[in-house]
């Protein structure tokens, strides 16, 4: 059984060197728009280390930046976050029924998108050992990334901090283009969010709310609006 | 009133955290009613959206140069890109345009 964990583990690391390399990338723009908010290289990668998220961390900087309340902050993670809560459910359904709290407390620290994405293609039930090796890999690569981009974001010419503003947005595109490829409502839902979110931002009262307010707002809405007009069938839910 | 930057961090590592480990450690079953499962399938895609737009044009020193890191991501993304290559090249995209724009 150790010989397995063992090998599972380092299964994980291998898995997890791409993903660390990635996030070293993307969290140096994080860590622009931590400095942006205001932030310091140690409370960066303190929020980092215990974050792992990148649409997460983000949307707490801009709290933190407008100064909003505790209560906004709550709102807003919960809101920027919400995806994790279903990769959750999806790994509670692939972990084996024995698997103990601590091992689930263990894995459910690295509910990320690129982590949950190896863990579901791995085969049969996951080991958590295969999360812990790639833990090793993406957790440091996340947190020197924000560091860098923090202390960095600083001695770059105005032009490179310019570009390198937009890795995280480019990133986020990411995740949500590809599926409007094969998925109709999300091919209406994407841009229409969009153009909500940029006619709020121009609309009166919303204009003049924190920006973090709006996105709840309008995910909250839109996202209830689209589950009753068009419910999610079965298959279209695997992972 | 100025708030603490170590109570905004602590909040968000709790409310992340629960949100992760919740469902891990408390179900062990499918969530079945069909419209929170549609909710929760939802809301990435519109929260992620709704940050991305108008965010990405005012992140730049340009709006053209946001708008077009904008496009050719999406575009890249569409035609099947990894995360990695849409991050860099909407960064390539930005830095480039801006080279002739300002």
């Amino acid at each position: 059984m150790h010989q397995e964990n063992q090998s599972w583990f380092l299964r994980g690391m291998r898995d997890g060197v791409p993903i660390g390399l990635g996030y070293m990338a993307v969290a140096f723009t994080l860590g622009i728009a931590a400095r942006n908010a205001g932030l310091t290289a140690f409370q960066a990668t303190l929020a980092s280390l215990l974050n792992n998220a990148s649409a997460g961390e983000y949307a707490g900087f801009k709290v933190i930046e407008e100064n909003a309340g505790y209560l906004a902050m709550v709102a807003m993670i919960v809101v920027a976050n919400a995806r994790y809560l279903l990769m959750s459910c999806a790994l509670s359904q692939k972990i084996s029924q024995e698997t103990g709290l601590i091992h689930r407390m263990l894995v459910g620290f690295e509910v990320t998108d690129e982590v949950f994405g190896i863990e579901i293609a791995t085969p049969g039930m996951l080991n958590p050992w295969y999360t812990y090796g790639a833990m090793t890999m993406a957790v440091p690569g996340w947190a020197i990334g924000t560091c860098f981009g923090v202390i960095m974001g600083n001695a770059l010419p105005a032009s490179v901090v310019s570009a390198l503003s937009v890795g995280l947005f480019g990133m986020f595109i990411a995740i949500i283009v590809p599926p409007m490829r094969t998925n109709k409502v999300l091919a209406g839902l994407v841009p229409l969010a969009m153009v909500c979110s940029f006619v709020l931002s121009k609309l009166e009262p919303f204009a003049s709310m924190a920006s973090g307010m709006r996105v709840i707002i309008l995910t909250v809405a839109l996202s209830a609006g689209a589950a009753i007009l068009f419910p999610v069938k079965e298959e279209e839910h695997g992972a | 009133m100025e708030r603490n930057v170590y109570v905004y961090i602590f909040i968000m590592f709790a409310v992340t955290y629960t949100i992760r480990v919740l469902p891990l450690t408390l179900i062990r079953k499918p969530i079945t009613n069909r419209f929170i499962r549609s909710f929760l399938y939802y809301v990435p895609y519109v929260t992620l959206a709704v940050m991305t737009f108008p965010d990405i044009i005012h992140s730049t020193s340009s709006v053209w140069s946001g708008l077009l890191a904008l496009i050719a991501g999406a575009a890249l993304a569409f035609s099947g890109r990894s995360l990695f290559t849409v991050a860099v090249l909407s960064c390539a995209a930005v830095f480039v345009s801006e080279l002739f724009l300002l």
